[in-house]
């Protein structure tokens, strides 16, 4: 059980929670919560936005029972951790794009923070796309060197694959796939790598409901991803 | 641990009379990492079939109120991947190996069965919960009829212990347990899931691809525990029970039911290692009661 730092609400229904939990989480890995008995039957698996290895936090969108569950949490409250599951992003190298829309946002500032302090990275830009309103700029901001926000129009179109040598991903799958599809268009040589979402019951190999296709037949989004390289994934289209 | 857990299913001696249920471990890998999975009396492998499918697509579970629909659709390795890559392994594990088996014609399932036949393994779950291709894809546990020729054609070949898995949509579950017991199955486990439906009212139209999925969880338990409780007492052979059990009393209502040995499936998804759960409280229950033996309680309502 992980005690609850803070439960922060932002705008658009998106919270921020923290809770103090040892870890040694890679960047893109998700943990799957709970802090209820029986009903909802299944925890909720949520990408990891920080982990600093004494606490962890998480974006969500309130979207469902559960995630309304976990907005109602206090400080003090415990919840229940399983994880950090999957294999999360790549430690990429050069000029890097994280490119987030919606809740996808989340495993892109671990990301940013993670990319941007290593010596082998020159540079990592940030493109986030919301419907309503953005969130939380102020902090992407400080994880990447450069960050553009896109609200209500498409974050893909911003984004010049050509320039980058790797890219990571993580949003709606229209949204992803249309990335992959414009890098492909442009003959860009970056290599994309998306994190999938899958509606998820174990969370950790077994039930094969979050399996997705892939160019080698099923893959589990749990543990065999949550991140595959947009070729996996889109390239047999 | 005490002896008070040990019982014997159909001649197969269980250290504890707690399994997996089918297609909620894998083939144990996985939860391997949670838990020690010697403790468990046995492990029921996932669904089967003689070659390797990708299952199902579109989405694959949706949650109830206390429940879950699942349309996987028997995405598995296939028979032969399974024997070279996944069996050895179940094998070593001091635990029932239970390998579950599906098919969607008479064929499919006798051929599957022939391999298995080479193979070790101490228990065959049969699924006849499929659809049968050559009857308009009706499920093959519906009509007695045709779950009785199933169960002789497999029983004709099958040398390992046989126990059929029973569907909760079969039109006459008692009369169809009994045409198991009579065409020669070892035992009977029951309950698969129970066909379901959801409706996105926003696209109008149903969730899954399939149309239909399999309910379970804690919102089935009350119809698996009666059924449990017809068929125990309508047959002879011994009763494997499950159905949302989710705690050690759920276990125990299953067994005062009449279950011998009893399956933990959905509820491996609320917390891994929820089987330890039930394993330790069945056996704290038994000794604060002075109960020398769990088999003193099977089937005493």
């Amino acid at each position: 059980m992980a005690k609850i730092l803070s439960n922060q609400a932002l705008s658009q229904g998106f919270y921020l929670i923290k809770v103090r939990e040892r870890n040694q989480v890679h960047m893109g890995q998700f943990y799957m919560l709970r802090a209820w008995g029986q009903y909802p039957v299944l925890s909720r698996p949520i990408s990891v936005f920080d982990a600093d290895g004494e606490t962890l936090s998480f974006l969500y969108r309130v979207v469902g029972e559960g995630t309304e569950l976990l907005s109602k949490l206090e400080p003090g409250e415990e919840l229940t951790l399983d994880g950090p599951h999957g294999n999360g992003f790549p430690l990429v190298k050069g000029r890097v794009a994280l490119v987030g829309g919606g809740a996808g946002i989340a495993p892109l500032y671990l990301a940013g923070k993670t990319l941007k302090a290593r010596a082998d990275v020159e540079q990592v830009d940030a493109y986030l796309g919301f419907s309503g309103e953005s969130i939380l700029a102020e902090e992407y901001e400080k994880a990447a060197h450069s960050l553009k926000v896109n609200v209500g129009g498409f974050i893909t179109d911003d984004v010049d694959p050509r320039e980058y040598d790797a890219i990571l991903t993580c949003g709606p799958e229209i949204m992803m796939r249309v990335l992959y599809q414009k890098c492909r268009s442009l003959k860009a040589k970056a290599p994309v790598y998306v994190s999938m979402e899958k509606r998820m019951a174990c969370g950790f190999g077994a039930c094969l409901v979050c399996t997705c296709q892939t160019d080698k037949g099923r893959r589990r989004v749990c543990v065999d991803g949550p991140v595959f390289l947009g070729e996996e994934v889109f390239g047999h289209e | 641990m005490s002896k008070r857990l040990e019982t014997t299913f159909a001649g197969v001696p269980f250290k504890n009379p707690v399994a997996l249920a089918s297609g909620t471990c894998g083939f144990g890998r996985e939860l391997g990492e949670y838990f020690d999975l010697e403790r468990l009396g046995g492990l029921c492998s996932k669904g089967l079939t003689l070659d390797p499918r990708e299952g199902n697509q579109g989405v694959r579970i949706w949650e109830t109120p206390s429940g879950i629909m699942n349309s996987v659709g028997l995405e598995n390795p296939g028979v032969r991947r399974f024997l070279a890559e996944e069996n050895p392994r179940m094998n070593e594990l001091d635990l029932v190996n239970i390998v579950n088996l599906g098919g969607h014609s008479m064929e499919e399932y006798l051929e599957a069965v022939e391999l298995l036949n080479r193979a070790k393994l101490d228990i065959l779950e049969l699924n006849i919960s499929c659809p049968n291709v050559k009857e308009g894809g009706m499920n093959f546990g519906v009509k007695t009829r045709v779950a009785r020729e199933v169960v002789r054609q497999v029983r004709a070949i099958c040398r390992h212990k046989l126990v059929i898995k029973l569907s909760p949509n079969a039109e006459d579950i008692v009369a169809l347990a009994r045409a198991c017991q009579e065409e020669g199955a070892d035992g009977l486990s029951l309950t698969n899931t129970f066909l379901a439906m959801a409706i996105d009212v926003d696209k109008r139209r149903p969730v899954f691809e399939n149309v239909y999925a399999g309910l379970s969880g804690p919102a089935v338990k009350p119809i698996a525990l009666r059924m449990v409780h017809q068929v125990a007492h309508g047959v002879d052979i011994p009763v494997m029970g499950m159905g949302g059990i989710s705690s050690w009393r759920d276990a125990l209502e299953f067994m005062m039911a009449g279950a011998t040995v009893v399956q933990v499936g959905t509820g491996s998804f609320m917390k891994p290692d929820l089987a330890l759960d039930v394993i330790d409280g069945l056996e704290a229950w038994l000794e604060e009661r002075g109960i020398e033996n769990i088999n003193e309680i099977r089937g005493s309502v």
